[in-house]
């Protein structure tokens, strides 16, 4: 459900950046989505996929970019991706880190083209 | 193919009318608290609990966000203080348009302490800014010791972590030192507190922690 109000978002940001007439050439949406930003992509782009259905929105998609979770501890230095968003240093330990990203959820570039190719 | 670059958050609509929140709130000498957990986990009796200890001291408002019903501010209403019920009709989460809305039905200026209670969902509401100081997350013992490793989002987004019904520990599969150590290798900086909404353990200490932080 969260992902279909996320769609409806999209769409409300493509119809303020681009003019009417541009809205039936846009071809794809790129996003970018990190791994724990609690967005599911397949949901969003099934979601997408079903409010523009039938609409000047219908020949675009979403294209979607996925941003690992990346962790910099900053007493070791070490930079690692862990399976999960444990904030704990993998190498020495320490709770001394940062997210370096992987909590993304936002529009790269829209992709414009008159023919469907 | 032209290509137009667009460097935005998807919820930077949502993020916008949270600043205009959090200002009012900030004009308003307003200290506010979103609290989240899984449906059931015991969030509006620990709302109760929370105004029954500041009866007569503080100005408390509420704002209930619930999928349909007014069932919680109906409970929170007996207490007597001012209280606005969000029904998402279907929605998983409160989003900033729809708390500010609903602020228009309260008086900030009288309020010291805005409590909003949101849908009871471990993971959308967490991607949400409400306008809050802070997110405060609820994890009842029955859910099981592992819910901050599979629901992790909720737990790096909190300041602190509620966990309730430790009455219950003698009768349910939960390491409480577990389910501490889980939520902390998530996020090292919460603040936990332990509390049994029934008997009354750990609610003084959870409410000085808010006393303090207004």
């Amino acid at each position: 459900m969260h992902e279909l109000s996320l769609a409806s978002d999209i769409i409300d940001t493509v119809k303020q950046t681009l003019s009417h007439e541009e809205l039936p050439s846009l071809r794809k949406i790129v996003l970018e989505i990190g791994a724990y930003s609690g967005v599911v992509p397949d949901s969003l782009s099934f979601s997408f996929e079903a409010i523009t259905a039938g609409t000047e929105l219908a020949g675009a998609e979403l294209e979607i970019i996925n941003i690992p979770f990346r962790l910099k501890c900053n007493q070791c230095k070490t930079e690692a991706e862990p399976e999960y968003p444990i904030m704990l240093c993998e190498n020495c330990g320490s709770s001394d880190t940062v997210v370096i990203s992987g909590d993304e959820l936002k529009f790269k570039e829209f992709k414009i083209s008159e023919s469907e190719e | 193919m032209e290509i137009i670059k667009i460097e935005r958050k998807v919820l930077a609509k949502n993020d916008a009318v949270a600043s205009e929140i959090r200002s009012a709130l900030q004009e308003n000498g307003v200290f506010a608290v979103n609290i989240v957990s899984s449906p059931g986990s015991g969030k509006t009796t620990l709302v109760e609990k929370t105004i029954e200890h500041f009866s007569g001291r503080m100005n408390i408002s509420v704002i209930e966000g619930d999928v349909q019903t007014d069932l919680d501010a109906q409970r929170v209403s007996a207490y007597n203080v001012p209280v606005v019920q969000i029904i998402t009709n279907g929605g998983c989460h409160l989003d900033a348009g729809l708390v500010k809305d609903s602020m228009k039905s309260l008086d900030l200026v009288s309020t010291d302490f805005l409590i909003i209670e949101n849908v009871g969902n471990l993971v959308c509401p967490a991607g949400y800014d409400l306008g809050e100081d802070m997110k405060v997350v609820v994890i009842s013992v029955t859910e099981g010791d592992d819910k901050p490793l599979k629901y992790p989002k909720m737990f790096m987004n909190s300041k602190v972590l509620v966990i309730n019904k430790i009455d219950l520990l003698p009768y349910v599969n939960c390491n409480i030192n577990q389910l501490r150590s889980n939520a902390l290798k998530i996020n090292p900086d919460l603040k936990v507190f332990e509390v049994s909404c029934t008997t009354g353990e750990g609610i003084n200490a959870w409410c000085d922690f808010i006393e303090n932080s207004i």
